[in-house]
């Protein structure tokens, strides 16, 4: 990473952040949400991967804890939903 | 100097802490996810009465502020001289000035609500469908526990800035600043999602 | 005179002198023994609780207490057990003593963390126990706070959970330290695969502890909330829907039983092999069932609503995934069974309390079975046989277990031995009381009993009698398991450092141990149960 890097993912976030808003105003219907939902994901990623190092991280445990903190926060939401749906 | 071994142990102990976290609002989101599905009208109605400007400001006051942060280490463990430490300290003052800020046009936010009888139990919100109610009380709590971890953020940032001030923590000893940094990334990452939930609902 | 040169880690050495020497220590091993005395403290009032419901269950009409103190007996009895004893002890008590020296370290990872824990510890369980005094009275809503009623009555809800919460946290962070520390601090040589299995059993433990509790962290905030601000989130009068609060509180509170599970279940791995003096059969399978019942058991949590009235086919799923759980759980009983197989077995009292796990919690298991399907259920659901069952896998699973490794560690400790043909008398006397008192419990259940009722019909009387008199055997015997190790603590003789032929590393340092616990620190070049000859048995 150099200073130049760090200002270059500011600015991808800055960017990403317009077009949500933009996408927001327009009417995709049910697309949006998961439109807006994936350019929150695309941000998160970057954040944690290039401003929380995880890219550079060695350890294969500390790459693992997102995805297993996703993978339950998954389930949970989804065994849940098999409720919610079906009801 | 402190070892390797020690620095990493912590930071996997900050990790895990910050997993804890993630589930902490993944409650709510769980929560969330179910009262939208069931009322999704009135989730957008509602919606409506949010400043979309204010939740864009904010959302850009976050991920800056999470720049200076990431920028107050990265000087810190770059180069080890009495002006990286005030450069550093300048970042890390920069990120800190920011959170206050976020709370400030947060604060607004909340007045203008309050101000248009739009609270938890308020004589207003009851005489709502049951959705913008629901969105409503989650709007609060969600908002309201990020602001809580933003003010946590704050004064874990200031004890950093006082200790880099001091020199007890510095380019010899950056873990605990880049610990406090990886907890002020995540408090940034919750509202990046935060924001399309409640001000982005189309 | 020690022939060591290191003094034992319970002198008082250090800037701080008495009480204040252990409240301020962050030494894992005090830090343990704080733990050790403030959960069997809880214990002990907890089961005065459980006696008195006891007493008002020998007539049918009732009358012992009046019906809002049984309320307030059955919950604050959950309360304490569930949340003050059976959760957090064995991680805290076992698990800070011996998980550093079990890997071959000096201390956790993060020891003024432990003591923070343990603080956090402290006041969440004044505050649960200041409620009941303060306020509008003590909680009559159950240990499980179900709304509606929990928002709605007029007790001091807020306060008991606002302590439930910071027991929570405290289990949050003793879960990180359990994981940082087996990651960062085994000694050269100890891979994974070398460690004994009681740490994968609290390795497997601190997982679910730091994913799964926060879950009901903010399930206990959004109570208050409610109470307080009216929040709507679970009030059905403003659209909010009382089952997602059961599902929130039961993704936490079902993991919570592997929570209080695997580590009684790893204390026993490590005790199976020692005492038949033989390999475990199957070391991976064992601990890779760890994990795998850490994972699957966060996936069954509707299993107590099924009469809730979530979809069917919430219901259907659930009970397929509660019938995956058993199966690794039932991979750990076949292990441990064949690995006394031709085994040279000796049945000292911390055997004999594994041996008591075994025979209980399958029991409490296969009664689980029985409450895992959808049909049964409807008809036990809210019953004496779900009380029945969860005793039988918590008490008889859980609670002795701890037993064994109080029998166990206890030589290792304090340096001092108990007398053991009085542990096996009390074990006896506890074993038959828990039985009689317990199995009554599944039949009165089977027959209609519900739980939680003040009062009953007169023909359940007799059952309810028996059921009753077993609770007095069982406290008998627990009074003289724990009189019996309190008098080997005060006037035990000195035990040697390796009284059970151990080959983990706690049995290689003195009993008891120093307070860096090695002199210097191992270099581990084999696995935990590997055992010299009988005849060359030091």
């Amino acid at each position: 990473m150099s200073y130049a890097r760090y200002v270059l993912v500011w600015l991808v976030l800055l960017a990403l952040t317009a077009v949500t808003v933009t996408m927001a105003s327009l009417d995709l219907g049910r697309v949006s949400i998961v439109a807006v939902l994936a350019i929150a994901a695309v941000k998160s990623t970057l954040v944690l991967l290039l401003f929380m190092h995880l890219l550079f991280e060695k350890r294969l445990l500390l790459k693992l804890l997102v995805p297993i903190a996703i993978a339950a926060l998954a389930i949970f939401i989804g065994l849940t939903y098999t409720d919610i749906l079906f009801r | 100097m402190e070892s390797p071994e020690h620095s990493t142990g912590a930071r996997i102990g900050m990790w895990l802490f910050l997993l804890s976290e993630i589930l902490l609002f993944g409650g709510l989101f769980l929560l969330y996810a179910t009262y939208r599905w069931k009322h999704p009208g009135d989730f957008h109605a509602a919606s409506q009465e949010l400043s979309r400007l204010d939740g864009t400001l904010n959302t850009a006051i976050l991920l800056t502020s999470s720049l200076t942060m990431a920028l107050s280490i990265f000087t810190l463990s770059r180069e080890r001289s009495a002006r990286s430490t005030r450069r550093a300290s300048l970042f890390l003052g920069a990120t800190i000035l920011m959170g206050c800020a976020f709370l400030v046009v947060k604060g607004f936010e909340w007045a203008a609500k309050f101000r248009h009888g739009l609270y938890p139990s308020s004589p207003v919100l009851l005489a709502r469908p049951p959705g913008e109610i629901l969105y409503f009380g989650l709007y609060f709590a969600m908002t309201g526990l990020h602001a809580l971890h933003v003010i946590v953020g704050l004064c874990v940032l200031s004890t950093m800035l006082a200790l880099l001030l001091r020199g007890s923590v510095g380019p010899e000893r950056v873990a605990p600043v880049e610990n406090a940094g990886l907890y002020w990334h995540l408090v940034d990452i919750i509202w990046i999602f935060l924001f399309p939930l409640f001000y982005l609902i189309s | 005179m020690h022939a060591h040169a290191a003094a034992p880690w319970y002198t008082d050495e250090g800037r701080r002198p008495g009480i204040r020497g252990w409240i301020f220590s962050t030494n894992h091993k005090r830090i343990g023994i704080l733990y050790l005395v403030a959960v069997l403290s809880f214990f002990a009032v907890a089961v005065v609780l459980g006696v008195l419901m006891r007493i008002q269950s020998l007539r049918p009409e009732g009358g012992f207490v009046a019906p809002q103190t049984y309320n307030v007996l059955f919950s604050v009895h959950g309360i304490i057990q569930i949340f003050l004893v059976v959760i957090p002890a064995i991680p805290t008590i076992f698990g800070n003593f011996f998980l550093p020296i079990l890997i071959g370290g000096r201390d956790m990872a993060f020891p003024r963390l432990n003591l923070f824990s343990w603080w956090l510890y402290m006041t969440g369980a004044v505050v649960v126990l200041l409620s009941l005094a303060l306020g509008k009275g003590p909680v009559d809503t159950g240990w499980t706070f179900y709304v509606p009623y929990s928002l709605r009555t007029t007790v001091n809800v807020p306060l008991a959970v606002f302590g439930v919460f910071l027991l929570g946290m405290s289990s949050i962070l003793t879960g990180v330290n359990i994981v940082t520390t087996t990651h960062q601090m085994r000694a050269p040589g100890m891979g994974f695969f070398r460690m004994p299995l009681s740490v994968w059993g609290l390795y497997s433990t601190a997982w679910v502890q730091i994913l799964a509790t926060p879950v009901i962290g903010i399930t206990l905030v959004l109570i208050i909330m409610e109470r307080l601000f009216g929040v709507g989130v679970f009030d059905p009068a403003k659209g909010g829907d009382p089952l997602l609060y059961q599902h929130l509180f039961w993704i936490y509170s079902h993991p919570a039983v592997y929570i209080m599970i695997l580590p009684a279940m790893g204390i026993i791995s490590d005790l199976f092999p020692v005492f038949s003096r033989k390999n475990i059969v199957g070391y991976k399978t064992v601990a890779f069932s760890s994990l795998a019942i850490a994972s699957v058991g966060s996936l069954v949590w509707g299993h107590h609503m099924f009469v809730s009235g979530q979809s069917d086919t919430a219901s259907i799923v659930f009970s397929l995934l509660t019938f995956l759980v058993a199966v690794p759980s039932a991979i750990k009983v076949f292990n441990w069974v064949a690995t006394l197989y031709k085994g040279s077995i000796k049945v000292d009292p911390p055997f004999l309390y594994a041996l008591g796990f075994i025979a209980l919690f399958l029991i409490g298991g296969l009664t689980g079975l029985v409450l895992g399907a959808l049909s049964p259920d409807v008809h036990v659901h809210d019953t004496y046989f779900v009380v029945g069952h969860f005793h039988y896998v918590i008490f008889g699973g859980m609670g002795f277990g701890l037993f064994a490794a109080l029998h166990y560690w206890f030589p290792k400790m304090f340096g001092k031995m108990y007398n053991f043909k009085f542990a096996t008398v009390a074990f006896l006397v506890l074993f038959v009381g828990f039985n009689v008192f317990y199995m009554t419990m599944l039949i009165l259940g089977w027959a209609g009993m519900p739980r939680r009722y003040y009062s009953y019909l007169p023909q359940f009387a007799p059952l309810q009698r028996i059921s009753s008199i077993g609770s007095y055997i069982m406290v008998g015997g627990l009074a003289m398991m724990f009189g019996n190790l309190i008098h080997g603590f005060l006037r035990g003789k000195k035990a040697p450092d390796n009284p059970w032929g151990g080959a983990t590393l706690e049995w290689q340092i003195p009993s008891p141990p120093s307070a860096e616990n090695f002199e210097e620190i191992p270099t581990v070049t084999g696995g935990p149960y590997v055992f010299s000859k009988p005849e060359e048995k030091d």
